[in-house]
């Protein structure tokens, strides 16, 4: 199957975001979850503000099913501005797939503060959800076999590829 | 029943206890640290948690006295979210007669997850290791002259924070070798690293027999052992476990083997001054070395909530797949 390049995707989303930009006394925070969302956002912020406050998640210590899988201690941890209170924060990933890497992602975030909102930008959403959690902004949404696992590769150029793998906890 | 040394990984070599840095690989010593870096950020957050440990209850059976450890153990479990239950076994149960055996079994018909464990007799964590049930793991917080290896780790993390790399390095460590666990373990530690060179300084009297055969070199003057080294540690004297007269005086032993300004200097200008704690001031340091520039001796305390929160991270994550 053909997969569609990223920059433009990337383009839209940095579109459709332009308005939370529009107030200079409250501009969000994009965070990213690492390792894809993290150059995401980090591209978003380049396009469409470059003054805003970049952070990223690794969100191991969150997961689910961290007893099964473990700690993986050459992801960058996590990095978030001090002060996140009161504050409206992009969270920004690759893929959607069964929504628990956006909710261990959102677990994290209140650990460092009570934000004013957080809003769900997504590159690939694959459906399948497991848990109800849905993207505000989605770039492409694609349909693929369940068994299979999409990536994005990275970090020049990003390139969406896809894997066979029996098993994928994103 | 697995051998005490192997007794401390899964068959695919994967930490289950902590028991001894003996019988332990550079790459586990590796990815402790690496975890330990990573847990470093949990502490500057408004909500100084992560769920890791949700729903896993740890005891610290102490044993004997113990200020640091303890309570870095403590913190570095709530940072992790478990529920603890801290026994201070001096004024409890086995005082009144109870064996070991008994004390463990009881705690596990309270469903324990995890043992961390201070005795002053050696062996006593491994022997726990062999007899909790399945599933269950012990951490060895110090027992007796054998091993304390979250110690040594957490001193590797505080070497490697400030030194970067092993390879390259000169260690010298001071002081009473002989009662020390701390010591054993470094130098396992050490050598599993691939430290440059290790010495070890301390009179005749402070050392085990045949040191040399552990990978150290041995000094026992102070001033030569200090030669351009990058790494101090300094042990305690250990004057409750001194029995027969190993040294003359405390005033003699600071006279020869205290760390002082004017012996720093020998070492490398950047070299760093580290001890376990507690210290005894005026003893083996000066008060103006433990407070100086060089001391690097509480950022120890701060890296051992992180190395601690890492090695039963580890332990509870079995880890496998990719993310």
């Amino acid at each position: 199957m053909s997969l569609p390049s990223v920059e433009p995707l990337i383009e839209k989303l940095g579109q459709a975001l332009t308005p939370y930009f529009s107030s200079p006394d409250s501009q969000p925070i994009i965070v990213g979850i690492e390792t894809g969302g993290a150059w995401i956002a980090e591209r978003l912020q380049q396009r469409v503000a470059p003054g805003a406050e970049l952070g990223s998640l690794n969100i191991s210590f969150y997961r689910d099913d961290f007893t099964r899988s473990g700690l993986h201690p050459t992801v960058k941890p996590s990095s978030l501005p001090t002060d996140i209170d009161d504050r409206t924060i992009i969270l920004v990933d690759d893929v959607l797939h069964s929504g628990r890497t956006v909710r261990a992602a959102m677990n994290e975030i209140f650990d460092y503060g009570r934000p004013q909102q957080i809003i769900l930008a997504i590159l690939i959403d694959r459906g399948e959800r497991e848990i109800p959690i849905q993207a505000d902004f989605v770039g492409a949404t694609l349909e693929l076999d369940p068994g299979s696992h999409i990536k994005l590769e990275g970090p020049d150029p990003l390139r969406l590829v896809i894997k066979s793998l029996e098993s994928h906890a994103g | 029943m697995p051998d005490n040394l192997n007794l401390q990984l899964d068959n695919n070599g994967r930490l289950r206890h902590f028991l001894s840095i003996e019988g332990l690989n550079q790459s586990i010593l590796t990815e402790i640290l690496d975890t330990a870096e990573s847990f470093t950020s949990v502490a500057d957050r408004t909500i100084k948690k992560v769920p890791i440990l949700r729903g896993i209850t740890v005891a610290n059976l102490f044993f004997e006295a113990s200020t640091r450890t303890r309570s870095t153990f403590e913190l570095a479990e709530q940072r992790l979210s478990a529920d603890i239950l801290s026994l201070n076994v001096d004024t409890s149960a086995t005082v009144k007669g109870e064996s070991l055996l008994d004390t463990l079994q009881n705690l596990e018909a309270m469903q324990i997850d995890m043992f961390v464990i201070r005795h002053q007799d050696s062996g006593s964590a491994h022997f726990f290791a062999q007899h909790v049930r399945p599933g269950v793991s012990v951490l060895n917080a110090g027992d007796g002259q054998h091993e304390h290896p979250t110690q040594a780790m957490l001193d590797m993390y505080t070497i490697r924070h400030y030194k970067k790399d092993f390879s390259g390095l000169r260690v010298a460590i001071v002081g009473d070798i002989l009662h020390s666990r701390v010591a054993r373990s470094q130098i396992h530690a050490l050598n599993l690293l691939n430290t440059a060179e290790i010495r070890v300084i301390a009179p005749r009297t402070l050392l085990p027999v045949a040191t040399e055969s552990l990978g150290v070199s041995v000094y026992e003057d102070l001033e030569s052992g200090l030669k351009d080294v990058d790494v101090v540690i300094m042990l305690r004297l250990q004057k409750e476990r001194m029995r027969g007269a190993l040294l003359p005086s405390e005033k003699e032993y600071f006279r020869k083997y205290g760390l002082s300004q004017e012996r720093l200097k020998l070492a490398r200008p950047d070299a760093i001054v580290m001890h376990p704690g507690p210290a005894n001031r005026g003893v083996e340091i000066e008060s103006s070395v433990m407070d100086g520039n060089q001391s690097v001796i509480l950022q120890q305390v701060s890296f051992g909530i992180s190395v601690r929160m890492a090695v039963m991270a580890m332990i509870v994550g079995q880890s496998g797949g990719d993310s």
